[in-house]
């Protein structure tokens, strides 16, 4: 016999999914907007971000009516305790993917940089730890988690590269002032997005291994 | 020189997600099954309800929760007018389906409303079989063929056919206190009521036991209006849609669970619920 509880579950599971692939999704084409200067995927992606927003707020309603009406106990405790946080974090990835996009509009209004900035990697390495992430939580897979935790590193290492380059770029030409603007927001949106892809690794640890391994990653990541 | 214009963005594809979502259909009210209108009961010179106003809505599981004393087992027998067996009296109006069950005969009414009880009671000379069968039998149903097939749909949809099938000729009392109870459950069932009351079904069972009859409970409902008084919160909170908080022989608070066990309206319901009470 199934329990109901455990349905009520698999549907919360279901929805932060779904919210995952969304959030993912509008960080791909808030990015993929920037690149090739498409504005009405910029727009569509932030008309989007509703779709996150009533997914959290329905998710929150879900984990409240799972703490006040079953008395989840153990792994149930967990994973219930962990949806709220990662639905909480992904609907911020949803809200920087929205400012990615803004960024994306005001960057099509004017002449493209014409300087290398390592952006396409910071991308590339977000999205990456981004779709680990989600995966780890689809899969209940800490070792994908634990991939997610590494990478976090790299992607300060880039934004403080890319904030110094362009930063160094205004005061040689104040000209391209506002194109570097958008570009660090940009970065700076890319980098809080690492930071919440590397919480979702985290709860999805705290689940399944029962362990907090927040401010923690050298003790946790062998050979890390 | 490379400019952002070359961005590798690899694209995640849409995870499609046919799980079952809990949200998305908001049901329409059930239709009252039953109606409790200024209900009072009476135990000699106690009087044990007061003024009792309550909906039974069909297909709902209805939990009356409240401390010991409180009247919620003398509303629970009032509905089908067991609380006359017990020497007491009753007034105001009690209706099923439209009808004032105090007009109509009590055995009738006893038969529309099953009841199963706190402490598991099996016939212990009966076997299993005899056990679920008993009641259509009373009512002279003697057709083998038709008592079996009630008696596997009973003990099918009381989810205790996989466990006794092969054994539906051992005495009623030789099986588990989990499976008594549910057995008693598939006995209520054969009689085809309408309503099934539950007094406190699962305050003498073991945890496993009590999962599956809390489970059993919601999955019942789909075929019948049940009421279930219980001094456990935590499982009026699980199996219930809506829930009655009983004080003092009053109804201080009714509404659908996930309300009343998240914003409850009376300071009184809060304290109790949160275990402030007294």
């Amino acid at each position: 016999m199934q329990r109901h509880f455990e349905l009520a579950l698999e549907s919360l599971k279901a929805d932060i999914i779904k919210m995952g692939s969304l959030a993912e999704e509008g960080i791909a084409s808030a990015i993929r907007s920037l690149q090739s200067r498409d504005t009405a995927l910029a727009r569509s992606v932030i008309d989007r971000d509703v779709e996150i927003n009533a997914l959290e707020t329905r998710n929150d309603r879900a984990v409240v009516d799972l703490l006040a009406l079953q008395q989840p106990v153990a792994t149930d405790l967990r994973f219930i305790l962990a949806a709220l946080k990662i639905n909480n974090d992904l609907e911020r990835i949803g809200d920087h993917a929205v400012n990615i996009a803004e960024s994306a509009l005001q960057y099509a209004e004017r002449e493209p940089l014409s300087l290398f900035v390592d952006l396409p990697r910071m991308s590339s390495v977000t999205m990456d730890m981004l779709r680990n992430s989600i995966d780890s939580f689809i899969h209940s897979d800490p070792l994908k988690s634990r991939s997610v935790l590494v990478n976090d590193d790299v992607i300060d290492d880039l934004n403080r590269k890319i904030v110094g380059d362009l930063s160094a770029a205004m005061r040689r030409d104040p000209a391209c002032i506002d194109q570097a603007l958008e570009l660090i927001r940009v970065s700076r949106n890319l980098e809080r997005v690492a930071d919440l892809a590397t919480n979702i690794a985290e709860e999805v640890i705290f689940i399944a291994e029962a362990q907090n391994v927040k401010h923690n990653v050298e003790k946790t990541v062998p050979g890390h | 020189m490379m400019s952002i214009e070359t961005f590798p963005i690899t694209q995640r594809t849409a995870m499609e997600v046919a799980l079952p979502d809990q949200h998305a259909a908001v049901r329409p009210q059930p239709a009252a099954k039953m109606l409790a209108r200024d209900v009072n009961a009476f135990f000699g010179k106690t009087h044990a309800l007061r003024d009792v106003n309550l909906d039974v809505l069909e297909n709902n599981v209805l939990a009356i929760i409240g401390p010991s004393g409180c009247g919620k087992s003398t509303f629970l027998r009032c509905l089908n007018r067991m609380h006359e067996v017990a020497g007491g009296t009753a007034k105001g109006t009690i209706t099923l389906d439209g009808e004032n069950i105090f007009d109509l005969d009590a055995v009738n009414v006893r038969r529309r409303i099953g009841m199963v009880f706190q402490k598991p009671n099996p016939f212990p000379t009966m076997s299993i079989f005899d056990n679920v069968a008993a009641g259509l039998r009373l009512n002279g149903m003697r057709n083998h063929k038709i008592l079996a097939e009630v008696v596997e749909r009973c003990l099918r949809r009381a989810a205790l056919w996989d466990e006794v099938k092969d054994s539906l000729n051992k005495s009623g009392a030789s099986i588990s206190g989990g499976q008594q109870q549910r057995l008693c459950i598939a006995r209520t069932l054969a009689v085809d009521p309408e309503v099934v009351l539950m007094d406190e079904p699962a305050s003498a069972l073991d945890p496993i036991s009590t999962a599956k009859i809390e489970e059993l409970i919601y999955q019942l409902k789909t075929n019948y209006t049940i009421v279930i008084v219980t001094h456990n919160m935590q499982q009026a909170a699980r199996v219930s849609d809506r829930t009655a908080f009983f004080y003092l022989g009053e109804v201080i608070e009714v509404g659908e669970t996930k309300r009343l066990f998240t914003t409850p309206e009376k300071k009184q319901t809060e304290d109790y619920i949160t275990g402030r009470f007294g």
